[in-house]
């Protein structure tokens, strides 16, 4: 189907409990309240409180947003195999493909970013769960899709308080680590 | 105007009932429809309000119920198992004219379905599902801002007709995050119940009066009234009478009926020359809009007939857009409920119906699928 040529499609998908949901707000806010463009985030998830595919959904314009899901992504965050698997036919031909590479054994294109998400988060942090604002930085950094001062704000208004230090200091290791990898040409392993 | 925001149906619809006036809510959590009860356990204090977390949903709208008839304007949120339990009250407060807000987050049914997946399968249970000849009011919002909107509307409504006002809301359309900018509480218009002015040995509950939607009295006001969900005089007391049975059901059909054009409110977009309309309600109407740029992009002649308020049936308007019309499309997430209402107005134009109940969002190229099908 023919897409409106501004309209930016970004899914996000893993597992229950790893925040996906909330990057996808946090994603949200940051492009339609802080650059002031328009969003819309919707969710998918498993009745399950933790463990259970979920996913995220981002569509980014800066006109109307009608449909409100993913039609075919420009961007696939993986952060499990599972969703790796059954979302990578739902990028578009020259979308990006970015996953953890430590948890993702298999990945399905030669094109992927492959970074390794989750252990970036655990040494920058301390905690592995702010790999979704490492995977927010990384992100951001590679599309330029959202400013990085407008990220860094929704970041400080949406995460949990007292975690804004550590959630900030994550996110600007993911953003230096998409620099790293665009100096060196791009895509592939580590 | 305040500042814009992102934010979610459901906290959409519970600022609108705050906006709106509402001050108790009655009920009992249940996915997807949970942010609106954290919100009123939060927001509701803070006005003055009360919550009140119950042990199940049959003590959430009897509770709600109850508020109603002490003078508050009152609401419970639930989805579709929540609402199968409700039916039986959400009869008494229709026959009993006490106006209160039902708010369902539709999930994908029938029983536990899928909790956390969109559906609009409870639409005629919306109309049907509490027992015996009942009018009832559905409303059906499209987007975050068109949700505090309709559950200003679903209040105000309620209040003037001292009817049950039911809003769907789809699960896409509840949880989804959209940039809105509210209006001001004091920019929102409310409307109360009117209260009686005789004195209270003149006052009947259910008298006739020249709109048929006679004064309620707030219990503790000094008004002294009997309520049951039996068929009642207009004292309130119970009647076998039926000079007096079918002329209050006759008379609690004619003051919504008699109304539609008022409540009945939808939205077109392109219908005077389109050969192809397609009627939609809440998210997957914007699938629709979707598939309607995409169409014309093709220089189809497409139409949309969008319906905010499912129920009463606003008949009037489709038979209008579907006369002139060669094909209608009703793409719902249900196997058809609100395209029976459509053929059964359409006469001989062709109705195709585009389903989904898997959980998941129809799609534009569902339905231009449907237009382009031969």
């Amino acid at each position: 189907m023919s897409q409106p040529v501004d309209r930016f499609e970004v899914r996000l998908a893993g597992s229950g409990g790893q925040g996906l949901i909330l990057a996808g707000l946090i994603l949200a806010e940051a492009v339609a309240i802080f650059d002031d463009r328009n969003a819309t985030q919707t969710q998918s998830y498993g009745p399950e409180a933790r463990g259970g595919a979920s996913r995220s959904e981002i569509v980014i314009s800066d006109g109307e947003i009608h449909y409100p899901k993913v039609i075919s992504a420009d961007v696939l965050l993986a952060m499990s195999q599972e969703a790796c698997d059954k979302y990578f036919y739902g990028l578009k031909p020259d979308g990006l493909l970015v996953v953890d590479s430590g948890l993702i054994e298999r990945v399905p294109s030669s094109r992927a970013v492959e970074a390794p998400i989750t252990r970036i988060a655990q040494e920058t942090t301390g905690r592995a769960i702010s790999a979704n604002i490492v995977a927010l930085g990384l992100i951001g950094g590679l599309t330029g899709v959202v400013s990085r001062q407008a990220l860094q704000r929704a970041v400080t208004a949406r995460v949990p308080e007292g975690t804004v230090d550590m959630n900030l200091k994550a996110m600007v290791a993911g953003w230096e680590k998409a620099l790293e990898i665009i100096e060196r040409g791009g895509v592939g392993p580590d | 105007m305040a500042a814009p925001r992102m934010m979610q149906g459901n906290e959409a619809c519970a600022a609108g009932a705050i906006a709106a006036g509402c001050r108790f809510f009655g009920g009992y959590p249940i996915t997807p429809s949970t942010d609106i009860a954290e919100y009123m356990a939060r927001e509701l204090p803070r006005v003055g309000g009360v919550f009140i977390q119950m042990e199940d949903e049959i003590a959430g709208i009897a509770a709600v119920i109850g508020a109603s008839l002490g003078g508050a304007k009152a609401m419970t949120a639930t989805s579709g198992p929540g609402f199968s339990l409700m039916q039986e009250n959400i009869g008494y407060a229709a026959m009993t004219e006490v106006p209160c807000v039902i708010v369902n987050v539709m999930r994908l049914g029938p029983s536990t379905g899928r909790p956390t997946s969109p559906s609009q399968g409870d639409v005629m249970q919306a109309r049907w599902g509490s027992h015996g000849d009942h009018p009832i009011i559905a409303l059906s919002p499209a987007s975050v801002l068109e949700t505090f909107e309709l559950t200003v509307r679903a209040f105000n409504l309620s209040e003037r007709y001292r009817t049950p006002v039911i809003v769907l809301v789809d699960e896409v359309v509840g949880h989804m995050r959209e940039k809105v900018t509210l209006p001001r509480s004091e920019d929102v218009k409310a409307i109360d119940r009117i209260r009686p002015s005789e004195p209270p040995e003149w006052y009947k509950p259910y008298g006739s009066s020249p709109n048929d939607v006679p004064p309620l009295a707030s219990f503790g006001s000094g008004y002294r009234y009997h309520v049951t969900g039996l068929h009642h005089d207009s004292a309130g007391f119970p009647t076998d009478r039926v000079d007096e049975v079918e002329p209050w059901a006759r008379r609690i059909f004619r003051k919504i009926k008699g109304s539609v054009n008022h409540i009945a409110q939808y939205e077109t977009d392109g219908v005077e020359d389109a050969r192809t309309i397609v009627v939609a309600y809440g998210s997957v109407a914007r699938a629709a809009s979707e598939a309607i740029r995409v169409a014309r992009s093709r220089r189809r002649k497409v139409g949309l007939l969008r319906l905010k308020t499912l129920w009463p049936f606003p008949t009037r308007v489709i038979g209008q857009v579907c006369r002139e019309a060669r094909r209608v499309i009703v793409p719902e997430m249900n196997l058809g409920q609100i395209a029976i209402e459509v053929e059964r107005i359409a006469g001989d134009r062709k109705v195709r119906r585009v389903n989904r109940i898997d959980g998941e969002m129809i799609t534009p190229q569902q339905i231009l699928d449907a237009m382009e099908a031969k």
